[in-house]
């Protein structure tokens, strides 16, 4: 507290293997300070995804399970169904999420299952090489839309947030960012409210963390911060777009 | 307790709960939705797990993530349901989680029919998802047997950390017939804290269990896969099962057969045999692990002429039962897929023709 | 009190984001590379640093933590 800072429990010493810059590791950290001011590091169970962070599991010094593409819902769903005292929360990409796993995610939300889902955009696929993700924004090059994204053939991007929060059933549904300090104290404040929320038995609960990919990107980190506000934030919107109460 | 007549389908579902398996996922698909309607009742009576989800897919990967806290779960579908849990099952057998997993196999492929069929062996023998990864795969030919195999499966998934598959087909799920739920086939889960994401505090463990399937490193997965090998191979030497029938007669046709289909051509060896007409058969219970010794000394019999396979498919464990017999006997093949189950006649027909043909 | 500002160097990645958050300008990039290869952040102007933390904050990798002294001292004797 106060003026220290310090590495959480809920992380180990590992290095992460993430490029120079990525802000998965300003979330995990985020994600990690939550489960250990909340003291349910012993029961919690972590699912990483396909994608840049399916290794999450050599970052965080709790139980974790590894996701099939997109899957990561339904895990969840599992798990919470049979063990409801467990913590449970999925860590998602942009195309694990927004792509490939739509289906899984709509429907656990709807279901209002009781976990939480990180859900961390960067408008591109990371692990795979930096091709056109759901959340890639018109114009944008990738290696799968050279000329930038064609919105005329591929559409607009997909703003989960405000999709999954026109769902009926209850929910906590919030757009954050972690690619400044004062957006990161606020990203935390509403992935503590997202546990805060299951621990209670409340929710389904979706941090959605607009990010960075520098390397995807073909910028530098402070340059990719730099797109992201200018070109992400206007149009992923920061905020609550839904609340239980 | 006495013998109770039950419907093949609610007799599966309620087989897992006597089991000890209180958790059930699933998603609709015609001919076994029945199971799902049983335990939709059932399971929230004695504060069970019943969820019906979005998807097959879904269905496999909640299966996952149950199994992979440590807590019994299983599932049931049809053909076409089993092909999207497919994807699933390669995941779950990698990351060497127990489940049992019931296929009432419809005919296929595409939408196909849904009267039955045995058009999935391939798809459950030898592999439908990718990788090199097993099920432990059973095949029940009567309500009863069906019954026990649910049963069996759960302790069997977690001797092996491996998903079973129970391979019925449209007639097991939706006969009716008179059943009794084994007692002594109630077991307990056995102790997971080794491995499953059960929660560190839950094991008092400082430890993280980690539940994968990914081995970046060559030699990490090529021993991975050694791994799941020698596990294959124990469930070869430890578990194969079979039904021989008249093996004791000097038969003149070995048959092979399973399931459904099996009981038609046990009525048709009983018939030839009141002819005098001697016919053997062996009915694999267990499909992977295949029973290739008891086949291969079958076929070796003195007596023992032909060697017909008789599958409700185009010719699928027809393969393995050649591979068994290795040329020592022809091994000859009739099926029929749509639906239509083959008659006792038609099976002495084609029985008698095989032998026939062979000795022109 | 007393604060110890201290930079694991060789978690460092150099990406630079903390040069950029801290209001004082006391980070800067070494021109001497880590273990990875990597060119880590130094503080070129410690005594200029207030503890606002901004740095540990927004650091990818956690290589940058903030300890009390005086509790240290006490412990160490």
């Amino acid at each position: 507290m106060g003026k220290t800072f310090k590495k959480p429990e809920a992380l180990t010493d590992e290095h992460t293997h993430y490029c120079p810059g990525c802000t998965h590791g300003v979330i995990h950290r985020l994600v990690a300070e939550v489960i250990d001011e909340l003291g349910i590091r012993g029961r919690t169970v972590g699912i990483s995804p396909v994608g840049c962070a399916v290794l999450a599991y050599n970052y965080f010094s709790f139980d974790f399970q590894e996701a099939a593409h997109g899957r990561a819902p339904a895990m969840a769903t599992g798990i919470k169904r049979v063990r409801p005292d467990l913590i449970v929360f999925t860590y998602q990409g942009d195309g694990d999420l927004a792509s490939i796993g739509m289906g899984e995610i709509i429907h656990a939300a709807n279901r209002g299952e009781k976990f939480t889902t990180i859900f961390v955009n960067n408008a591109v696929y990371g692990m795979t090489g930096g091709q056109m993700a759901p959340t890639t924004m018109p114009g944008q090059r990738t290696t799968t839309c050279p000329l930038g994204r064609n919105v005329e053939e591929v559409g607009m991007p997909i703003k989960m947030a405000e999709l999954l929060s026109s769902l009926e059933t209850r929910g906590y549904i919030t757009r954050q960012t972690v690619i400044k300090p004062k957006y990161i104290i606020k990203a935390k404040e509403a992935i503590k409210k997202a546990f805060t929320y299951q621990l209670e038995g409340r929710c389904f609960s979706l941090v959605e963390l607009v990010s960075t990919c520098p390397t995807n990107w073909g910028l530098t980190p402070v340059e990719a911060v730099k797109w992201a506000e200018e070109t992400l934030l206007p149009y992923y919107k920061l905020g609550e777009y839904k609340t239980p109460e | 307790m006495g013998k109770i007549l039950m419907k093949g389908n609610e007799a599966i579902g309620e087989a897992a709960i006597r089991a000890g398996c209180l958790n059930y996922f699933a998603y609709p698909i015609t001919p076994q939705s029945e199971v799902s309607e049983y335990l939709s009742r059932r399971l929230p009576e004695i504060r069970g797990v019943f969820l019906q989800a979005e998807s097959e897919v879904a269905v496999s990967y909640m299966i996952f993530g149950a199994a992979g806290c440590g807590e019994r779960i299983f599932t049931t579908s049809s053909s076409p349901g089993i092909s999207l849990m497919s994807e699933g099952l390669s995941y779950i057998a990698s990351a060497q989680l127990p489940a049992v997993f019931v296929n009432i196999m419809r005919g296929g492929p595409g939408l196909g029919g849904i009267l039955p069929s045995q058009g999935d062996y391939f798809q459950a023998t030898k592999g439908g998802g990718h990788g090199d990864y097993r099920l432990f795969v059973m095949a029940p030919s009567s309500v009863q047997e069906a019954v026990e195999m649910v049963m069996k499966a759960f302790p069997l998934a977690e001797k092996y950390r491996n998903p079973v598959m129970i391979l019925g087909d449209g007639l097991i799920g939706q006969m009716m017939e008179p059943i009794e739920f084994p007692e002594n086939l109630r077991s307990e889960p056995t102790n997971k804290d080794q491995w499953a994401t059960n929660g560190m505090a839950t094991r008092n463990s400082d430890k993280p269990n980690i539940v994968k399937s990914l081995f970046l490193d060559p030699d990490e997965l090529n021993d991975h896969n050694l791994l799941l090998k020698a596990k294959y191979e124990r469930m070869k030497r430890e578990d194969t099962k079979y039904e021989p029938y008249n093996l004791d007669a000097d038969y003149k046709v070995l048959i092979v057969s399973y399931g459904t289909m099996s009981r038609v051509c046990r009525t048709a060896i009983d018939n030839m045999k009141a002819e005098g007409f001697e016919v053997g058969m062996i009915r694999p219970q267990t499909l992977f692990p295949f029973p290739e010794k008891a086949i291969s000394d079958a076929a070796s019999k003195q007596s023992c002429e032909v060697v017909a396979c008789i599958e409700m498919s185009m010719g699928q464990m027809v393969e393995d039962v050649q591979r068994c017999v290795l040329g020592k006997r022809p091994v000859k093949w009739y099926g029929k897929c749509g639906g239509d189950v083959p008659t006792p006649e038609e099976v002495i027909y084609v029985v008698k023709s095989f032998l026939d043909k062979n000795k022109a | 009190m007393t604060y110890e500002f201290n930079i694991d160097v060789d978690r460092c990645k150099g990406c630079g984001l903390c040069v950029t958050v801290c209001p004082k300008k006391v980070l800067e990039i070494s021109d001497k590379v880590n273990k990875k290869g990597y060119y880590p952040v130094y503080q070129a102007r410690p005594d200029d640093c207030i503890f606002c933390k901004a740095c540990c904050l927004m650091c990818p990798d956690v290589a940058i933590t903030i300890t009390e002294t005086v509790k240290d001292t006490v412990k160490q004797e």
